[in-house]
């Protein structure tokens, strides 16, 4: 009797297990579903057109994404170049050089950075950084290259290039983890025999850990940009939210969180919504498609290099 | 091959070794650099007050944060509420009954793209899905974006740790007759609390400083937070609201936010990091 209640409880747990897995199944599918749903009224009446339009005035109802979608692109391609090579030489610190007490704890200390909120990023970008950049840095990028159109305007300190330095802080800690980690992969064998020839611990990085682990830092690369195309709050305090589109890195821009973030509560038309909905559309398919090819490739490179991962 | 000189080698080295020192140096004082600010900055702000007392009008000496303190802890609640039995259910399907299946690697896969997505995404779906259909802004569609930004989470990191439990564990408790629920949730479960419960402290970690999820799902709030049906006062959106305003009072305020924000994130991190870190030695 006691027995048969018991195995009624077990379909119950395996199936109410189940039930929870496919709750994530389902999110997934219904954010897709939702974001086309909501977009309908924008995508019927401006098409593929939406991409390519700078218009954005909620006053005639007219809207494209290309500021937003140049905005996002460019400040997270700023991020990228100041942050995959400072993540390089920063795991080639914590793997190579610093003895294991130090590279402790200065990788934790980096990994923090990744801890710290968006919004505390916003703050600090806002209050602290940008002045900073407007104050000292900035007028000294438009006196070292004054015909360059990237650098002209007056320094408000916000704008593009700061949002692009903020996103670079925040996903150097992504890169450096995973570089660290793929770095770690290469068996000390193949180093050390690189050291036995009298090789430099440059060399040895350039010629064999890089070379070894290259797959791996691409795919990290590629869950940086993830995030960094993706990040909302500390873009949002920094970016300056024109719709402008400048070739200056001064000057103030948008990309398509930071338009989210502040448009979102304010859109009281039905298509002024769904052209905001449909943002957020671009935002997650470009994102899904990031994160696709980081996972398929990260798992590509951990099958070639035998590790369980 | 032309043999090169040694001394340009051993220069190019040091270089470079010189340069990832500084690039180590370089995050560590950008870390100190943040950190600092809101420490100085918001060290003013926090008082008696900030902890007990609703916002004042701006101008007005006093006022404090407490509504958005408590509107912060009641969302997590109720997110913690809703998004961590639903996680750790995947976690036990995935780590007991899934395994190597189809479907197990098919939500595994739907969980890394959920944890990819960004956090403002899960607050637009939010929005269309809850508060557009109901007309009004809410704690608990709040509460429901952090859960479903947490829920992956939970899920990866309990499958992981109930994965580390030896499968003679699970044997010896069937063997005793023991059904298969309660050998997972009283033996599987007890084996890998530690890792259970940090898991869901970093989850915790992560949600308590989202900002945009919270944006147009929970809104803000000057009153204090009553039912889960309207608008409820937060911290992380009161920061936003507040940085953004130009007075001087409610600047200061922002930073107050920051700094309790930023201890407590940073604090339950470091913490659960040190946990799991003893365990693994």
């Amino acid at each position: 009797m006691l027995k048969q209640k018991n195995n009624m409880f077990d379909p119950l747990f395996r199936w109410t297990t189940l039930g929870g897995s496919l709750v994530v199944l389902v999110l997934v599918a219904g954010i897709l579903l939702t974001l086309i749903n909501g977009a309908l009224p924008s995508l019927e009446k401006f098409g593929v057109g939406f991409l390519f339009s700078q218009e954005w005035n909620p006053a005639i109802n007219e809207y494209g994404a290309l500021s937003s979608v140049y905005g996002t692109l460019v400040s997270t391609l700023i991020a990228m170049l100041i942050a995959v090579p400072l993540s390089l030489v920063i795991a080639l610190f914590l793997v190579e050089l610093a003895p294991p007490g130090i590279s402790r704890v200065v990788g934790g200390a980096i990994e923090l950075l990744a801890a710290i909120p968006s919004i505390i990023y916003g703050m600090w970008g806002l209050f602290v950084f940008a002045p900073f950049l407007a104050d000292h840095v900035q007028p000294k990028l438009a006196a070292i290259a004054p015909g360059l159109p990237f650098f002209t305007g007056p320094p408000m300190g916000i704008g593009m290039l700061s949002a692009g330095i903020i996103l670079a802080l925040m996903i150097l800690p992504f890169i450096t983890s995973v570089t660290r980690d793929v770095f770690q992969m290469v068996p000390s064998v193949v180093k050390e025999s690189a050291y036995g020839m009298g090789s430099t611990t440059w060399e040895v990085t350039r010629k064999v850990t890089v070379p070894y682990g290259i797959q791996g830092v691409v795919g990290a690369c590629f869950l940086g940009l993830g995030r960094a195309i993706g990040e909302t709050m500390a873009v949002t305090f920094v970016i300056g939210n024109s719709h402008e589109i400048s070739a200056s890195l001064f000057s103030a821009a948008n990309s398509i969180a930071s338009t989210l973030a502040n448009e979102f509560t304010e859109a009281a038309d039905d298509v002024y919504l769904a052209a905001l909905i449909e943002l957020g559309l671009v935002l997650f398919g470009v994102t899904l498609v990031l994160q696709i090819i980081a996972r398929w490739w990260l798992r590509r490179t951990a099958k070639k290099m035998g590790a369980v991962r | 091959m032309k043999p090169r000189n040694p001394q340009n080698r051993k220069l190019v080295d040091l270089s470079i070794r010189l340069l990832s020192g500084a690039a180590a140096l370089f995050g560590i004082a950008m870390l100190t650099w943040i950190l600092g600010t809101v420490i100085l900055k918001g060290a003013g702000s926090i008082n008696w007050e900030f902890f007990t007392e609703l916002p004042a009008p701006p101008g007005l000496p006093g006022g404090g944060l407490a509504n958005a303190i408590l509107g912060t802890l009641y969302i997590t609640f109720l997110a913690v509420l809703i998004g961590v039995p639903i996680g750790l259910a995947a976690g036990i399907w995935l780590a007991e009954f899934g395994k190597d299946s189809k479907l197990a690697e098919a939500v595994r896969f739907g969980s890394n793209l959920l944890m990819g997505t960004p956090s403002i995404i899960i607050g637009v779906f939010v929005f269309v899905i809850l508060v557009a259909t109901t007309g009004h802004f809410s704690g608990v569609a709040g509460a429901i974006a952090l859960a479903i930004i947490m829920l992956p989470v939970v899920a990866r990191t309990a499958e992981d740790m109930l994965v580390l439990v030896p499968s003679a564990l699970r044997e010896a408790a069937l063997a005793l007759g023991v059904p298969r629920w309660k050998a997972t949730l009283g033996v599987v479960f007890c084996a890998a609390k530690t890792g259970l419960l940090t898991g869901t402290l970093l989850a915790i970690a992560r949600v308590s400083g989202e900002t945009a999820p919270l944006l147009f799902t929970a809104l803000n709030s000057p009153y204090w937070p009553s039912t889960v049906n309207e608008p409820t006062a937060n911290l992380t959106v009161t920061i936003y609201n507040y940085a953004m305003s130009p007075y001087d009072d409610w600047q200061a305020l922002a930073w107050g936010a920051s700094l309790l924000i930023a201890v407590s994130v940073l604090g339950t991190t470091v913490l659960t990091r040190t946990i799991l870190w003893y365990r693994s030695r």
